[in-house]
């Protein structure tokens, strides 16, 4: 479990964070990934939604590949950086748990580069993750054109997290399943939630390295074990751990009905 | 704000049902010089709401004989798309408000970003 405190939407509310460099390079990148994942018919121009835009660096891709996008975000302060930067898409500040204030069948997709998980957080007392999350995918759903797609790169904290997402999602309308680039590295390792307004459309071509999350009703068994460890000293640890030993060549000792069990009590 | 963004927007207040169009009080309005893309822009034609646009452009002063019915077979036409580009693309609004036609809220534009956010008691 990552630490806390290395969580940026742990430190402080979405209205007061900065990147660095090196994030710049690593969001560039996710961006190209989710407009890939959107699967837009190719050589036409789109028109997107950003959500958590900050200082547009997604949108920049976008309007390199020719599309045009609104960008939405909370903080005004990269908003402001977006526009020094000069984007040429159009900017609004906006709740992403207030909902998306856009007339129905507006956009051809939607991407969000490292926001939605903000939106599980009760930054203030009024906030309730759930009904923010609902009130969110719903009016995205509406806003999104039928058969358009919307891909939310996250760094998910939790299964429950997940699920909280998941849930919302599926409760507005949405179906749809998540994409996770590079599973067997903790560093590289990217999720993708897919999420397909109306018609449920067939999950993104598998890349190398891409494991692919077919539905949410196996989500989470799945995510237990994308994630590798189990609780550690429990018996699916000891049962990894022997596997993992055996693999490298080490003598390990047979699997029994003993194996990772309790001692008897003793005084 | 492009107008083709105010053609999207509604007002999301709690209580308003349409809370569209937006009424667009300006005081600063800029033209900025974009690219011409026939394609792009007949594909979002039928999605404008036309007579919104046309009242939009109009008030800002930037209509330029857009006819009031949308033309039958606007796709054809370079003329007529150039100037609907014109109107969507590079009329942009910098500062002043957008008014919700039923409650009557604003909300303020600035630096050419409309500010969205609702009060806690709007949501």
């Amino acid at each position: 479990v990552m630490a806390s405190s290395r969580r940026p939407e742990h430190t402080a509310p979405p209205e007061v964070v900065s990147v660095s460099s090196r994030m710049i390079e690593i969001q560039t990148q996710m961006s190209e990934r989710a407009v890939e994942l959107l699967n837009l018919p190719e050589g036409q121009p789109c028109y997107l939604l950003d959500v958590g835009c900050g200082s547009g660096l997604s949108g920049d891709y976008l309007s390199e590949e020719g599309h045009y996008w609104v960008g939405v975000d909370i903080s005004t302060s990269m908003l402001d950086v977006a526009l020094d930067r000069d984007v040429e898409g159009d900017l609004l500040v906006g709740d992403m748990g207030q909902g998306m204030p856009f007339r129905p069948g507006t956009f051809d997709g939607c991407i969000s580069i490292s926001a939605l998980q903000w939106l599980c957080n009760a930054d203030k007392r009024t906030h309730s993750p759930p009904k923010r999350l609902y009130t969110f995918f719903s009016t995205l759903y509406s806003s999104l054109s039928r058969g358009a797609r919307a891909v939310f790169q996250l760094y998910p904290e939790n299964s429950e997290q997940l699920e909280l997402i998941t849930t919302q999602a599926m409760r507005a309308g949405f179906s749809g399943g998540m994409v996770v680039d590079y599973p067997n590295s903790s560093k590289a390792k990217k999720f993708f939630l897919c999420l397909f307004a109306g018609v449920s459309g067939v999950l993104p071509k598998v890349r190398k390295n891409t494991y692919i999350q077919k539905c949410f009703e196996h989500f989470l068994c799945r995510f237990k074990n994308m994630k590798g460890k189990s609780a550690k000293k429990g018996k699916d640890w000891i049962l990894e751990k022997k596997e993992r030993r055996r693999r490298q060549g080490r003598g390990v000792r047979p699997d029994t009905k003993y194996t990772g069990r309790q001692r008897r009590p003793h005084f | 704000m492009k107008l083709l963004t105010h053609n999207m927007l509604t007002s999301h207040v709690k209580g308003v049902t349409k809370g569209y169009p937006l009424l667009i009080k300006a005081t600063e309005v800029k033209f900025n010089e974009v690219e011409f893309n026939p394609e792009f822009i007949s594909r979002m034609i039928p999605k404008l709401e036309w007579s919104a646009l046309i009242h939009a452009a109009q008030e800002l002063g930037h209509r330029q004989d857009l006819p009031d019915d949308l033309l039958p077979d606007y796709d054809k036409n370079e003329e007529f798309l150039k100037k609907v580009h014109k109107a969507l693309l590079e009329v942009e609004v910098m500062e002043g408000c957008l008014k919700c036609p039923e409650s009557g809220r604003e909300f303020p534009i600035s630096r050419g970003i409309p500010n969205m956010l609702l009060n806690e008691d709007e949501v």
